[in-house]
Formats: structure tokens, C-alpha cells, sequence
């Protein structure tokens, strides 16, 4: 009997660990042979722990799985409290379609048989036989842009490192996945390792990059681990090393762990922490693709623009481009979070309206409360109130309304959220994590949350003092932090007028 | 507490193990908190050797991240998202009830050396908020009595 446990780190968090124990003694007492897959989540949050047991007919469902109903699990399947039938027939896994996010929750993390077995290394094995130009072009072709929350295309920031003339040249993942509301990178990197690995050797296999690095959070402990566990596996079977799968051509790749600073997932200050300084912001020009890590060109992804790399030479840039919409192109992994009813990951192609992911897939608020707000993209991303839920999920499309798609993570408030309140704290996020280099932000920040108290206190003059500071900071900043941190503060100001005005406020004390 | 030159000695063979990394001083700065709990301020000196910078540069690195400390921590450490997804379940709630139950504020430790209590932005658990870091488990869906829990498990 084959029984699928996840390790995937949320599933965790709601009791996995206890869930395999409870499994394997149950077996023992029972004198039944199982064997136990942890693999990563299927990404239905709200269903974790998620037990899945192989069976002739698929893979069945179970969940949320408690310690006390394990040994029902062994006995009566069809009759299990918890059963939800085959988990690819359930509509969460039905409706979407899953390109980067296909093997995870399927396959066991850490075999790179599995890994093969179902299409890994189909996509490396091409791109081996293509040229430097072929590869880069089969990237633009995808029409993939950068996952991290910019936007960039792909393609041209590869044309520039390959293009560049170096003795060294690296390839930089970005898995600082900082922002509130995500954890796309995470589940990929506890469920589906290889994939990351595969497309950073096809990223330098294309640019004439030889070393890699993986820029990981320490709150990551799980994805720390399980990532660390697969560079050893690829470079022991030769996919990593002097001669990638024999081809003569050689990468190799280290994880790195961060420290804790927001700001590091901003791609300047990451390359600076990564070279062991302060995770200060550079200025561009230079590019990091002319001078990067250790002044060389370097290519920065995030996580999800390298790991979808392997499915567009698995299935052909065409095939990828045929999803979306506009100049969204392909999928993207939807990240439904906060107070949903239904919270988890969901890869589907863009183009769906902000108000079908909130209501129809996430189902709601989880306390059954009204929707009051959604903030999209992370800390600096905009609050969208219902009246703009027709809005439909791309990255031009969130530019029109004054938002962000960022790194495609949706947190929802339900009515009880105040958003002066929710203004205060991006200031004060901001002032934290400000790595100090733009006075704007640096000085701004603090600032801002001092205006917001004299708007909490009944002062209406400082509500053009904010609008004010907003502005200074969104030009005078390099980065996004400072120059992001006006679109949650400006969107809750203005969407959401009723929680700033002094009157207002009186009456809710 | 170990003598400056038992340090020396320790942080020479952390420094030993990173030679010839790129950029090594993060990964130097994990490895030594890794050995005791946090960063001596006699090791300072002597990774500034070693690396050829100035004692200011490693101070000005270390105290840039939150992670490092420069004393030691509690016998437990528990974290507590402070970010949005948490605080749309109830996050702030629940850490003013941590507050109150433990009697510290942020980055401080129980008068009994038990518990040092932390805030952290995102531990990536936001479809199960809130979420905790109990000495590095992941715990989701904390309410005021999983925190009672918690506290009482480590206690």
C-alpha cells in the first residue's frame, strides 16, 4: 500500500508529521506493509493534512486527516469519514491548469527517478542540442516574464548576459519570497526541487553562466532543507557538475540562506548580501546582467520564472504562450490567502477576474464575513476594494487600477479590517525594513506612520501631507520598497475613505 | 561563556571551512551563530582578519540582519508572523495575547531564560494563518489556546 504524507511546509504546520507517525505505527499493529511518500502540497491549504492513498482507479483524497482517523484509513477506504474521491476529479485540481506546478504534490521530492518519469530533464535533454541563440530565443519566444513581482521579460534579460563578454558569468535565483500572501516558491522548492535545478542549468547552459546560486530565506527551514538534499542528489547523478548529463558543459550550483531583511529580495540588495555586505540597494545602471554578482553578468529570476524554464522546452515556447492574456503570457500560480475559505495555490492562466479567484475559487471569507478588501502582490501591493473585483488577473491590467500583480499573492480582509489601520503598518513595515540607502524611504517611512496617527487622531490636514509623502517617496526611491510602499497606503486611503475620516473614526470608537 | 581565545580558536575552524566561498561572511555569520547561539562580539575581530576587512564592515553587515544576534536568545525561541495574511485571521490578537501571557515585548526573554519571543514577516504559511516558528517548526493556524499550547509545551 502506497500512502502519500506531505512535508510540504504548511502541511506540517497543520499536523503532517503527526499524521505519517500515526500511519507507520497503525501499519506495524497491523502487521501491513505501507509505504509512505512525503511529497509536497497539492495546494489545497484548507484540506492539509492531505493523505492520499494510491488505488487501480487514481490516487484518492483524505483530508484534513486527524491522528484519529488514520486507522480507518487502513481498513475501509470507501467508508472513511474523510474520503473526497480522486484527487485529480476534485474541482480545485480540475480547473487548473498546471505547467510549472505539474509534478508537485505527485511526485517524492527527492527522486530524481520520479522526477524523470514524469517529464523531468525532457526539457534540459532539449536544450542541450540547441545554441546558446536557440535557447534564448525558445525563452522569448514563451513570451515568460519575470514571476518575482517586475514583470521583466525573460528572454532580454538572458540576451544580455549571454551576449555579455566575461571570464565568469552566474545565474542567481531569487527565493527571498518575502512578500505577505506568497508561498509559490516555497511549495515548489519542498515539492518539486528538481524543476528549479533543471531550469537554472538550462538558464547557464544559455548564457555561458558555469555557477548558480539559490538567494533562500531562513524562515524556509523545510524548503532550506529539501533543496540542499537535491543539489547533492543532481550533482551525484551528474546533472550538476563539470559535464551536465555529459554534455561537456559544465554548472554547478550552491543554496545560500538569507538573514531575515525584506529588502534582500530587491535584486541589488541581493546580490550585495549574497557577496557578504550589507543587503543595501545599487543603483542602475550598471544592469545586473552586464555587472552582477561580483561585478560579472548575472542573470536574477525568482524562483517561478526558472522553474517554469524546463516545461517550455519540454513543450515548446507555443505551447506556453498560448495561455493568457494581453502581454500576459502562460500561467500564473495564484497564491489565495489570509482570511479565504479556500486558501492554498491555484496555476492557471492569466486573465481571470480578481473577483472569480476571490469568490468563486477561494470561496469567500473564511470567518463567512463580507469581503472588505484584497490586498495583491505582497506588502506593497494595492488594496482593492469589490468595486474594482472585475479587474482580470495580468500584470498591465493591475497597472491600469493602480496596483500590482507582484509575486501573485492575494490576501483577503474580511469586513472587521480597518484600513487606516492596514496603511500604518505598510509605513511601518517600510521603516523596518528600509535598507537606508534613499532618504524617502529611509526617513519617509517613519514619517508616514507618524501622519497616519495625527489622521487616526482626527486631523484631516494630514491627509494631504500623506498624499504628499506618498508621491516624494514613489520618485525618490531605487527600489520598490519606498517606491511601492505608497500603493497599499494611497490604495487604502483612497478606496477606502470612510476609515480615514476623522468623523468616521469617532463614530467606530 | 567561553574565553576570547577559545573563540579564536572555534571561529578559526568555522573560517577554515569557508575558505576559498564566494562572498563567504553570511554563511561564516549562520555558521558561528549555528555554534552558539549567537554572534560573540569576540569573533568579530577575528573574521575581519581573515576576510580583510574592518571591524566596522562586519559589524555594519551582522547588525544589518535581523537573524543575527549579538547575545544569546532564550532556551526556545518563538516567532510570531506579524504580516498581513496573519494579521487578516486574528495575528495581532494573538500576539498581544503572547505579550500579555509571557509578559515580554518583541526581542525579549522571559525573566526565567525560557522563552525569547520574536516578531518575523512571513513565514510563507499565509493560507493557514496565523503561523508561528516554535525553535524552527513550522506551527499554522494559531489561535490564543495553540498558543497556550505551545507555551506550555516548551515550558
Amino acid at each position: 500500500m502506497k500512502i502519500y504524507v506531505p512535508r510540504d511546509a504548511a502541511a506540517r504546520a497543520l499536523g503532517s508529521d503527526d499524521i505519517a507517525a500515526a500511519i507507520t505505527a497503525e501499519a506495524a499493529k497491523r502487521g501491513m506493509t505501507v509505504q509512505i511518500i512525503r511529497n509536497g502540497s497539492r495546494g489545497m491549504v484548507w484540506l492539509e493534512p492531505l493523505v492520499e492513498v494510491e488505488t487501480p482507479e487514481g490516487r484518492l483524497a483524505f483530508g484534513p486527516m486527524t491522528a484519529a482517523e488514520v486507522p480507518a484509513l487502513l481498513a475501509d477506504l470507501k467508508n472513511h469519514p474523510k474520503a473526497l474521491g480522486l484527487t485529480d476529479a476534485l474541482p480545485w485540481m480540475a480547473k487548473q491548469t498546471r505547467l510549472t506546478f505539474a509534478r508537485v504534490g505527485v511526485i517524492d521530492p527527492l527522486s530524481l527517478a520520479d522526477y524523470e518519469a514524469h517529464g523531468g530533464l525532457t526539457g534540459l535533454r532539449r536544450a542541450l542540442t540547441m545554441d546558446s541563440a536557440a535557447i534564448v530565443a525558445e525563452v522569448t519566444d514563451s513570451g515568460l516574464r519575470g514571476r518575482g513581482g517586475a514583470g521583466f521579460p525573460t528572454g532580454i534579460k538572458w540576451k544580455t548576459v549571454a551576449e555579455a563578454k566575461a571570464d565568469r558569468k552566474y545565474i542567481v535565483c531569487n527565493a527571498d519570497e518575502g512578500d505577505s500572501g506568497t508561498f509559490a516558491d516555497r511549495m515548489l522548492m519542498e515539492g518539486d526541487p528538481f524543476t528549479l535545478i533543471e531550469g537554472m542549468t538550462i538558464a547557464g547552459i544559455g548564457t555561458g553562466a558555469t555557477k548558480g546560486y539559490v538567494y533562500l530565506r531562513s524562515e524556509y527551514p523545510d524548503a532550506i532543507e529539501v533543496m540542499t538534499a537535491a543539489v547533492e542528489i543532481a550533482r551525484a547523478a551528474g546533472l550538476l557538475g563539470p559535464s551536465v548529463l555529459g554534455s561537456g558543459k559544465a554548472f554547478d550550483m550552491e543554496i545560500r540562506t538569507g538573514a531575515g531583511a525584506y529588502v534582500c529580495g530587491e535584486e541589488t540588495s541581493l546580490l550585495n548580501s549574497l557577496e557578504g555586505k550589507r543587503g543595501t540597494v545599487r543603483a542602475k545602471p550598471p544592469l545586473p546582467a552586464l555587472q552582477g554578482f561580483m561585478g560579472k553578468p548575472t542573470v536574477v529570476n525568482n524562483v517561478i520564472s526558472l522553474a517554469t524554464v524546463p516545461v517550455i522546452f519540454e513543450k515548446g515556447a507555443a505551447h506556453y504562450k498560448d495561455f493568457g492574456l494581453g502581454r500576459s503570457r502562460g500561467t500564473i500560480p495564484l497564491q489565495i490567502a489570509g482570511n479565504v475559505k479556500h486558501g492554498g495555490l491555484f496555476e492557471v492562466a492569466f486573465g481571470l477576474t480578481l473577483g472569480e479567484i476571490v469568490d468563486v475559487i477561494g470561496g469567500g471569507t473564511a470567518t463567512g464575513r463580507p469581503v472588505k478588501a484584497v490586498q495583491v502582490g505582497g506588502p506593497l501591493g494595492a488594496y482593492f476594494p469589490r468595486a474594482l473585483f472585475d479587474t482580470p488577473f495580468g500584470y498591465e491590467e493591475f497597472g491600469a487600477k493602480e496596483g500590482l500583480i507582484g509575486h501573485a499573492g492575494l490576501v483577503i480582509f474580511d469586513d472587521s479590517a480597518d484600513m487606516l489601520k492596514q496603511a500604518r503598518f505598510a509605513m511601518e513595515f517600510c521603516a523596518i525594513e528600509s535598507c537606508g540607502k534613499c532618504t524617502p524611504c529611509r526617513i519617509g517611512a517613519v514619517r508616514g506612520v507618524e501622519t497616519v496617527d495625527r489622521i487616526a487622531k482626527g486631523d484631516a490636514n494630514a491627509i494631504p501631507l500623506l498624499t504628499d509623502l506618498c508621491n516624494t517617496m514613489k520618485s525618490g526611491s531605487l527600489c520598490a520598497l519606498g517606491g511601492f510602499t505608497p500603493y497599499p497606503v494611497m490604495s487604502a486611503l483612497n478606496h477606502f475613505p470612510d476609515d480615514f475620516a476623522p468623523q468616521m473614526r469617532e463614530a467606530a470608537e | 561563556m567561553q574565553t576570547s581565545t577559545e573563540i579564536a580558536a572555534r571561529v578559526g575552524e568555522i573560517l577554515d571551512a569557508h575558505e576559498g566561498m564566494e562572498g563567504p561572511l553570511l554563511p561564516i555569520l549562520h555558521a558561528i551563530q549555528h555554534a552558539y547561539g549567537y554572534v560573540p562580539r569576540d569573533s568579530l575581530p577575528v573574521i575581519a582578519k581573515r576576510l580583510n576587512l574592518t571591524r566596522a564592515e562586519v559589524h555594519g553587515v551582522m547588525s544589518f540582519y535581523h537573524d543575527f544576534r549579538e547575545d544569546p536568545a532564550g532556551k526556545h525561541v518563538l516567532k510570531l508572523c506579524r504580516a498581513e495574511a496573519c494579521q487578516a485571521m486574528g495575528g495581532d490578537r494573538v500576539a498581544q495575547h503572547a505579550q500579555n501571557r509571557l509578559g515580554i515585548e518583541w526581542h525579549e526573554t522571559t525573566k526565567d531564560g525560557q522563552i525569547t519571543l520574536e516578531p518575523v514577516f512571513c513565514l510563507g504559511l499565509c493560507a493557514c494563518a496565523p503561523a508561528a516558528l516554535v525553535d524552527g517548526k513550522v506551527v499554522g493556524r494559531v489561535d490564543e489556546a495553540r498558543l497556550d499550547q505551545i507555551i506550555e509545551g516548551v515550558r
